[in-house]
């Protein structure tokens, strides 16, 4: 029953992030969303939502079953196919907040209509060939979007600039593949293309694609978060930190060193970038065997970090472990924090820059909340001026799946450029060719030969 | 009334392969031409072969057709071409003494046990119960088959265009025929209009050759036909001139004047075979086209003016002709024209050849919507066989886009909405450096043994020649060659770099620039003759690319394995886009890999199908349990 959902029913969720903004959507979307919400919805006229105009706003109130007025709403009716989903849509806007939201939400689920999955009208919206695959997906971000710099991403890459950017490649790449062809299959008629101009086109298409590829990181980290890991001793005040970050108690704090055994893991939002901050076992040498596992956890979260937060107890001399351990951070995106400023000062940030130079420290107290701006300023810098590249309108590559894509597409043109500098035929080239066409097609879903075809005939005059 | 197990209409490229082929197979065999004396006829460029098409004699050849023999038997000038732009698309072309190539035909036709060829037009084809029965000629004769190819080329409603002049009539001034394209619209049948045009022929003696390039034939010319043995033979050269600022202007003052521009024209003309006039209009910035000079048989003076397809008036086309340089004082033997005529449209038949509605009807060549006289006998030769295979109650020979360029020719035709006479291209396969024209042999000639349309003893011979090329690719794995300065220097002279451990012969033979006459100068000994050289260095040169293509063949394979009912009512299935369950009603692919290939499905669409497909064996699963 459940897959044969996917066609027929009707399906209704909260569209918008609750809380947010001062109103709050229920889309409903299906055949038999216009008529199931005109039995609850009443107009001031008494007017009916089958008769109301397409796009147009109906005011009224959504009553509950005994009559009463639940909330009070404005009521958009989209028929198909001129709707998001392709399908009839209705969007009932209410006041925000979870209650009345909810309230709405339950109300409409009581009349047979089922929970949308989380992305299914967007789904709908794709398999209806409202969006392509492309745009499709960046609804799927926008849905996730975890912060606003997410969010706007993926609303750029929803308008079409990826897939623009992606079709332009590929139409270039069409364009040489129509010239081999046309040669190959025309040679009597059409001349063959310059093995050194195929080189210099490869290169130029070549050049773009990894620009794009090089951003795929940046975006991953805008949709995925940036990979924090907090490091140091054990009762340096780690936990402490995270809870400041978060603005509230998550982490358990005590005064007995190696109070963290295991790695706590929280998404913290720091000037509209993702944090996933995680707190780890203090480091050192040591017996337990419990806490020794988690200190190799924490070497490896380390390693697999996007960004390292070292915290030292800055009120008693440095410890000989933090000299090994500091060290440790040559070459990664690190932030050195002295904590514990309340207690006192017993370690210089020259100190530290002594041992891992290029690595800003900041002086904090977790207890007293002080510092605090200017490590999330720190800690923002380090993001944007080496991991992130949100200069400008660049485009970035934010889905795994457009990564692998771009990925594949650019070794093929490597490996065609290889060929053509091999001295080898054309043919082989054209394969090469045609594979870095058909890769970028993956990501705006669309199919090759077709294309080829019709701009062989296009760009060339054949015919004996 | 005669009766008889297999009947084809039309005596042309496509029916004469599809009648042998039936025959062969052990079948009584009536072909009906409208006229005797054009049996195979050329009315256009007598050439056969040329990229994508000589890879479908080659394959036609393997299989037991004859068109690659007669091919040989009567070419005139041989070329091969793209010799350089890599294995998988260099192609034979031959230019063929038209006269001889249709008398060759219809000897072997005349002399086939169990096939009676007889001039007659066939008018209606007669059909009960969903079932051919047999065929009725305009002499009112009747025929009783138990199968019928309908293959009669570019004849239905035909109607010739020079200029202001429109008549009916067929080309080379044969006749129209009307009965048939009745006839299979009262049968259900959509027809469409397609269109194509030839170039005048003139008087060889008009011509002034020392204003033309000569183009001569290859020296030692290979054939189409596993059975053909490379020879020296005499050749006629082709010649090359070209249009000139003059011509472009003629033209250009006369577009009014053609039945393509003046609007005469309804039927849709090929792209890849463009008259002179839509060159021009599509081409402005280009000062001059190629012309070609073909001469069309030994003892004549007839030669093809190859490049000037044209429907403008006659008196036109002379002064057009005339300014192309050493056609100066040309005489016209014939005129050019444009000519309409009806097809079928393909999608209405299945990848076997037969008709979706009527059993035992199945249709073959130009009728299909196809140009070219390869293609016709491709799709003759695969109609002919199943008809022997429909009347043995077995399973249709279809061949895959993977194992053949025949594959790719009919699967395009019944999948893809064709808009032009379809020709085929190397860049319509998806396989090509597996579908070379130098395998065929190795890829078909199973099927040719099997069906019984290849001897034994050629069967054989395919299977020596590979077998001995894998030999001799062993061998060359396991010879070895160790650095000194004598190999160094050998290497070097031919722009290689030294070697500094001990190689083998097939790591060589990898390099680019090594060929296997650099390693008979280092010292590796080898009976092979160059053609066979070929095959071998093709083998190991590309390896990794052909491996490539084995990957995605294996991808290719998995879509097609995926089957689509044939119950499924596309109307039926929602998330369809409108247009793709359209055109899934009017094609119904097998598979999820020929839905993907129809114009109008989008990926979206077959997600939506893969959903359908998963959702309803998962139904099945659950009924089972339930049951
Ligand atoms: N005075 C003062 N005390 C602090 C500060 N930060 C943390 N502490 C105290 O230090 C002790 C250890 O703090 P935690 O945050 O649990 O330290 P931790 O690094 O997570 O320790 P483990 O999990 O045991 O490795 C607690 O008693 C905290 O209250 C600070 O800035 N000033
Ligand atoms: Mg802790």
């Amino acid at each position: 029953m459940q897959v044969e959902n996917w066609v027929e029913d009707t399906i209704a969720a909260i569209a918008t992030p609750i809380g947010e903004g001062g109103i709050g959507i229920v889309r409903v979307s299906g055949s038999e969303a216009i008529s199931t919400i005109d039995k609850i919805f009443r107009s001031p006229k008494g007017r009916s939502l089958e008769e109301a105009r397409n796009w147009s706003l109906s005011y009224g109130w959504i009553l509950s079953d005994s009559g009463e007025k639940l909330d009070e709403v404005v009521v958009s009716v989209m028929r198909a196919p001129h709707s998001y989903t392709r399908e009839d849509v209705v969007e009932i806007n209410c006041h925000s907040g979870l209650i009345p939201l909810q309230n709405v939400l339950k109300r409409i689920l009581g009349l047979g209509i089922r929970l949308a999955d989380p992305g299914e009208f967007t789904k709908r919206a794709f398999l209806h060939g409202r969006l392509d695959l492309s745009q499709a997906e960046a609804v799927m971000d926008l849905i996730r979007a975890k912060t606003d710099k997410g969010h706007r991403l993926a609303l750029r890459q929803l308008e079409g600039d990826l897939s623009k950017s992606i079709k332009e490649m590929r139409d270039e790449l069409i364009g040489l593949l129509a010239a081999i062809e046309a040669g190959i299959d025309f040679p009597e008629e059409v001349g063959d293309m310059d093995a050194d101009e195929l080189i210099s086109a490869c290169q130029g298409i070549e050049d773009r694609l990894e620009r794009l590829f090089a951003t795929a990181d940046s975006g991953k980290i805008i949709r995925e978060g940036v990979d924090t890991a907090i490091i140091g001793r054990p009762n340096v005040g780690k936990s402490s930190l995270l809870n400041m970050l978060l603005r509230e108690n998550r982490a358990i704090v005590t005064e007995i060193p190696g109070t963290t055994r295991d790695v706590i893991e929280e998404i913290v939002n720091i000037d509209g970038f993702p944090f996933v901050i995680r707190d780890t076992a203090g480091i050192r040498h040591t017996e337990d065997v419990i806490e020794k596992i988690g200190v190799e956890r924490a070497m490896s979260l380390m390693d697999g970090a996007d960004l390292v937060i070292y915290v030292i107890d800055g009120s008693t001399p440095i410890h000989g472990d933090d000299v090994e351990l500091l060290k440790q951070l040559t070459g990664r995106t690190a932030v050195i924090v002295l904590n514990k400023a309340d207690l006192g000062i017993a370690v210089s940030k020259e100190e530290c820059t002594k041992l891992v130079p290029d690595t800003p420290v900041v002086r904090i107290s977790a207890t007293e909340k002080t510092g605090l701006e200017s490590l999330e300023e720190i800690i923002v810098e380090r993001v944007t001026g080496g991991l992130v590249d949100l200069s400008g309108e660049s485009l970035m590559v934010t889905r795994t799946r457009h990564k692998q894509a771009l990925k594949d597409a650019l070794e093929n043109l490597t490996a065609a450029k290889q060929t053509c500098l091999n001295g080898l035929p054309v043919d082989l080239v054209a394969i090469d060719i045609r594979g870095a066409a058909e890769n970028l097609g993956e990501i705006t879903g669309d199919t090759l030969q077709a294309d080829v075809i019709d701009r062989i005939f296009a760009d060339f005059c054949l015919g004996k | 009334m005669e009766k008889f197990d297999v009947i084809v209409v039309g005596a042309g490229h496509a029916g004469c392969e599809a009648a042998l082929a039936a025959a062969r197979m052990g079948f009584r065999t009536a072909i009906f031409t409208l006229a005797l004396d054009s049996v195979a006829m050329m009315p256009c460029n007598p050439s056969i072969g040329g990229p994508g098409k000589a890879h479908i004699v080659r394959e036609i050849d393997a299989l037991g057709g004859e068109i690659g023999r007669i091919t040989d038997e009567t070419s005139l000038h041989v070329r091969m071409l793209n010799t350089r732009k890599g294995p998988a698309v260099r192609a034979l072309r031959a230019q063929v003494d038209r006269k001889l190539y249709s008398w060759k035909m219809r000897q072997i036709l005349e002399r086939e046990p169990r096939l009676f060829l007889r001039e007659g037009c066939v008018e209606r084809i007669l059909v009960k119960g969903g079932r051919v029965w047999g065929v009725a000629l305009r002499t009112e004769e009747r025929f009783q088959g138990k199968c019928v190819v309908v293959a009669n080329g570019t004849y239905m409603r035909s109607l010739i265009h020079v200029g202001e002049v429109h008549y009916e009539s067929g080309p080379q001034a044969q006749q129209t025929t009307h009965g048939l394209s009745r006839n299979l619209e009262e049968l259900g049948f959509q027809l469409i209009r397609f269109k194509t045009g030839t170039p005048p022929r003139a008087n060889s003696r008009s011509l002034n050759y020392d204003k033309m390039t000569a183009l001569p034939g290859e020296k030692l010319p290979r054939g189409f036909s596993f059975t053909s043995k490379v020879a020296k033979r005499k050749q006629l050269p082709c010649w090359l001139t070209h249009t000139t600022s003059e011509t472009h202007r003629i033209i250009s003052e006369n577009l009014d004047r053609t039945a393509l521009y003046g609007g005469a024209i309804m039927g849709i003309g090929p792209r890849y075979c463009p008259s002179i006039e839509s060159k021009i209009v599509q081409f402005p910035d280009k000062e001059s086209h190629q012309v070609f000079v073909e001469p069309e048989g030994w003892d004549t003076q007839e030669v093809y003016l190859s490049g000037v397809s044209t429907s403008l008036p006659a008196e036109v086309q002379m002064e057009v002709a005339r300014s192309i340089p050493g056609l100066e004082n040309v005489e016209f033997l014939r005129l050019a024209y444009a000519i309409e005529y009806d097809c079928l449209g393909p999608h209405q038949l299945k990848s076997s050849l037969e008709s979706k509605t009527i059993r035992g009807l199945f249709f073959a060549g130009q009728i299909n919507g196809s140009s070219g006289y390869e293609e016709a006998a491709a799709q003759g030769i695969i109609a002919g066989i199943n008809c022997g295979l429909y009347l043995r109650k077995e399973q249709p020979l279809i061949l895959g886009r993977d194992e053949a360029y025949i594959g790719v020719l009919i699967d395009d035709l019944v999948t893809k909405t064709i808009h032009e006479p379809y020709r085929m291209m190397t860049s319509l396969a998806e396989y090509r450096l597996l579908l070379r024209q130098d395998n065929a042999d190795r890829r078909l000639s199973r099927y040719g043994k099997d069906l019984g349309l290849l001897s034994g003893e050629r069967y054989e011979k395919v299977q020596s020649k590979w077998y001995a090329v894998e030999k001799e690719m062993e061998r060359l794995g396991t010879w070895r060659i160790t650095p000194s300065q004598v190999i160094t220097a050998a290497l070097e002279s031919v722009g290689s770099t030294p070697i500094s451990r001990v190689v083998t012969g097939e790591e060589l033979l990898r390099r680019p620039e090594i060929t296997y006459s650099e390693l008979r100068a280092l010292g590796f000994e080898s009976t092979f003759d160059e053609e066979l050289q070929e095959l071998v260095e093709t083998e190991v040169k590309y390896a990794g690319y052909i491996l490539k293509e084995r990957r995605s063949v294996e991808r290719f394979q998995a879509m097609e394995a995926r089957v689509l009912p044939d119950w499924i009512d596309y109307d039926l299935v929602e998330g369809l886009s409108k247009e793709a369950a359209e055109k899934l009603n009017s094609v119904r692919p097998h598979s999820l890999g020929q839905a993907s290939r129809i114009a109008g499905v989008s990926p979206a669409d077959i997600s939506v199908l893969m959903v359908f497909l998963e959702h309803r064996g998962r139904r099945l699963k659950a009924s089972e349990k339930t049951d």
